[in-house]
């Protein structure tokens, strides 16, 4: 089994911080690969940080009344609104300041909610917040699914997986749609940054959301969270899922900062996308017309992408 | 020295926002609020006020983004009616259990469908049971005046919950009237920069909005409630400071001829001084009739109210809402509620009307009493409607 | 330290239900979930801290000299840290009762 050894950067885990400022306790599923995520963005945040959650796995396994998980200042409001409450906490601290009510802190607002709560009930919070050009971090954690009420589907569920509402049945085989794109609909609000990022790349993910932080205006992240529950797989191969996701070009790892696009993992060529496929229940019931099918498209929208890094670099030069 | 100035409703409404020193605003344009909502953002363009309007894409994002601004420690304003309230609700409920001292001005309008801009009570009764503090003004001073009130009781912190001041859409908000300003050396005195209890800041992290399990929640919500009734002398001691440093005095309960009322009419928000007209014609003419406008609507002033219709053999309740499927409309219901512990209770006959801008003229008031008077049971009638 | 949630009063709630002791949730046990349980070789251990970015739950400790410890008050067993150590130093054996 491939080990990354090389991608890691051995020893780069050394230099992380070992400060957490989201602390076990929480009750996220054995091997949840979205509360990594979570762990990691908080890290790379740090202490300076005020996030707003909105409703969803995250937000559930970290604040159960009287505990709470976080140790940075955070608020839960509703599952829609992440993006707006994070629009009023922004707007607060800089008026606040402002009037000199609070000292001047560099705060980073952060916004999270997972992809129901981003692609779906949350889209129109989240493109508000994106045209007025709140100056704050917005973080989708996707699990390509609504998770926390019992893996029901998602705008960003992936053609063809089996959900609760959309089941692998006889007639219909699971997921008639194809995922949402998010990152582009972000990038298409013409904010000053969009990334993409998954669990499995950790230095890529934090260096991704600290870039997000310090420039100004809106930042968005897509991060893939795999879910072992949810997805159907052996919680321990939560990390070597999302690896297999990037390498099979089913989710590729880029980012958009400004306008120019970059690949951040680079591929010459694609995994075949069966690989990624297999080790997941919930594609068990895939045909091979179905995974051909998929294959021509992750084939096609990875040309896309490259198109767009072309074109956006060739610009530029 | 306070000028008086005759003044369009909305815009002596969005001068007192600026006097008050709000620091953000959220609100979404809907009819008949549109005044408030376009005056405060030239206020904040023309720099004569300091602080971020944030025009969200929809009301419940405005009250979202409220939250949010409040929970950081920003005196925050919203202002909405109607469809924007009812959009808003879930978060309307929810900054009452968060205690954060939002204030929401609502110019009410008659809920969809049919669609109509015109005023009436149905917007506010549909959020009756949400946590806020909510009374109803009757004229363009009392609105003034109550954005000042409103975040001074708001925010003490022997209260800390949301705070909604009802004001009829149009009848108030698009008309001129006399308004007294305040000097600005006066509201500073009344109302001092909002002191937190809680906020979010890194240095000192908390967490807001946790999930609680069947074995807690109950805890909350008596939380929850007891601070909405202990809320009571917190208001009542703003009225009264308000009152001493400007001579207006405002009670959760106004009386007008009560005396020795032995039929009293109920009213709720601008009606009232119409139907003060009808109590004066009926006065004239030797009938011992009185008039009761609720002022404070949550927490219900029990005791005041049966304070001010002892006496009366018959109670006539003007509803704007109908409860439907129900006895009638939300105020009267109230209104039993409050009276039936008694040992002796008068007659309690509601009206609904005034439904979506349907006029009322102190006639109207005038037969609803006498129908009242000569029909006799309880019982609740749409006034006014054609057959 | 908070206590039990069904021992909390009303009044004891904070205004709003704030919660005021950041990261409290450490107080919780989730070690009680696992059913299997990570066993350390040092002598494989190349101290690259792999397996410590990786667990979801925070339960690697680097020591001061690198090399690794478990927490087992929380380790939940998920057997990340076995999979993606690259020299095969956690192994995941079964829960003793």
């Amino acid at each position: 089994m491939d080990k990354n050894l090389d991608r890691l950067g051995v020893y780069a885990s050394r230099l992380v911080s070992q400060k957490e400022y989201f602390v076990p306790g929480h009750r996220a599923c054995q091997g949840c690969a979205e509360a990594l995520a979570l762990r990691l963005v908080a890290k790379a945040l740090g202490r300076n940080n005020v996030v707003a959650s909105a409703t969803g796995c995250m937000e559930i396994v970290s604040s159960p009344l009287p505990l709470t998980s976080w140790n940075v200042p955070w608020i839960h409001v509703a599952f829609e609104n992440a993006a707006a409450v994070a629009s009023g906490i922004e707007a607060g601290l800089k008026v606040l300041m402002r009037k000199g009510r609070i000292p001047y802190k560099r705060i980073t607002v952060m916004a999270m909610a997972g992809d129901g709560g981003t692609s779906d009930i949350g889209l129109q919070a989240l493109s508000g917040a994106m045209e007025r050009g709140h100056d704050f971090v917005y973080v989708c954690f996707d699990n390509e699914a609504y998770m926390n009420t019992g893996i029901q589907r998602s705008s960003s569920t992936p053609f063809g997986a089996s959900t609760t509402t959309s089941p692998a049945g006889t007639v219909v085989p699971g997921q008639t749609t194809w995922k949402k794109n998010m990152p582009e609909i972000a990038a298409a609000h013409n904010i000053p940054y969009v990334a993409t990022a998954c669990s499995s790349y950790p230095f890529d993910l934090m260096e991704k959301v600290k870039k997000a932080a310090e420039i100004e205006g809106p930042a968005y992240v897509h991060i893939l969270s795999v879910c072992p529950t949810g997805w159907r797989l052996p919680p321990q191969l939560a990390i070597h899922a999302g690896r297999l996701a990037v390498e099979t070009g089913m989710f590729p790892l880029y980012e958009v900062e400004h306008g120019r696009y970059r690949l951040t993992v680079d591929l010459t060529e694609l995994r075949p996308i069966e690989e990624y496929l297999k080790i997941q229940g919930r594609f068990r019931h895939l045909t091979p017309e179905m995974i051909e099918l998929i294959q021509q498209r992750v084939q096609e929208d990875y040309e896309k992408l490259k198109k767009k890094v072309r074109m956006t670099n060739e610009e530029q030069a | 020295m306070a000028t008086r100035v005759g003044m369009e409703v909305s815009i002596a409404a969005a001068e007192a926002i600026k006097q008050a020193n709000v620091d953000v605003v959220a609100a979404y344009p809907i009819t008949p609020q549109t005044h408030i909502v376009e005056h405060l953002s030239e206020l904040v363009n023309n720099g004569e006020l300091d602080a971020e309007f944030i025009p969200v894409e929809s009301e419940h994002s405005a009250m979202s983004v409220c939250t949010g601004s409040s929970a950081v420690g920003a005196r925050s304003f919203t202002c909405t009616a109607s469809q924007g309230l009812a959009l808003m609700s879930e978060i309307v409920y929810i900054t009452a259990s968060l205690r954060l001292p939002i204030l929401m001005l609502l110019a009410n309008r008659t809920l969809s469908s049919p669609l109509s801009i015109w005023n009436d009570h149905s917007d506010v009764m549909s959020v009756r049971d949400c946590g806020w503090i909510q009374v109803f003004v009757e004229n363009g001073q009392e609105v003034y005046d109550h954005v000042f009130l409103g975040y001074r009781i708001a925010e003490d912190h022997n209260c800390l919950l949301p705070f909604m001041v009802n004001l009829d859409g149009f009848v108030l908000t698009h008309v001129i009237e006399p308004v007294e300003l305040l000097d600005q050396e006066i509201v500073d005195r009344y109302l001092p920069p909002y002191q937190p209890l809680y906020t979010l800041h890194p240095d000192h992290p908390v967490t807001m909005g946790a999930f609680a399990t069947p074995a807690l929640y109950t805890e909350t919500k008596k939380a929850q409630a007891e601070a909405l009734t202990d809320a009571m002398p917190t208001i009542l001691k703003g009225w009264q400071e308000f009152g001493e440093l400007t001579g207006r005095y405002y009670h959760p309960v106004e009386q007008y001829q009560t005396e020795d009322a032995k039929i009293v009419l109920v009213t709720q928000g601008s009606l009232g001084e119409t139907a003060s007209i009808a109590i004066d014609t009926l006065r004239e003419k030797g009938e011992p009739v009185g008039l009761v406008k609720i002022r404070l609507w949550r927490p219900f002033p029990f005791e005041e109210f049966r304070e001010a219709v002892a006496g009366a053999e018959l109670v006539v309740v003007m509803d704007r809402a109908i409860s439907y499927g129900g006895p009638g409309g939300p105020l009267a219901s109230e209104v039993r509620s409050a009276l039936y512990p008694q040992a002796e209770h008068p007659r309690v006959v509601n009206f609904i009307a005034g439904i979506a801008g349907r006029d009322v003229a102190p006639d109207d008031f005038v037969q609803m009493i006498r129908q009242a008077r000569e029909r006799p049971g309880e019982w609740y009638e749409i006034y006014g409607v054609r057959e | 330290m908070a206590k039990p949630e069904n021992e909390i009063t009303w009044k004891e709630l904070n205004v709003g239900c704030v919660i005021d002791e950041p990261g409290n949730a450490a107080s919780y046990r989730t070690g009680d979930w696992r059913s299997q349980r990570p066993v350390y070789n040092k002598d494989r251990c190349i101290r690259c801290g792999t397996c410590y970015v990786f667990c979801p739950d925070m339960a690697i400790k680097i020591l001061a000299d690198g090399y690794i410890e478990h927490d087992l008050y929380y380790c939940k067993g998920c057997g990340i840290c076995a999979e993606e150590c690259p020299t095969e130093a956690i192994t995941m054996v079964d829960e003793e009762e």
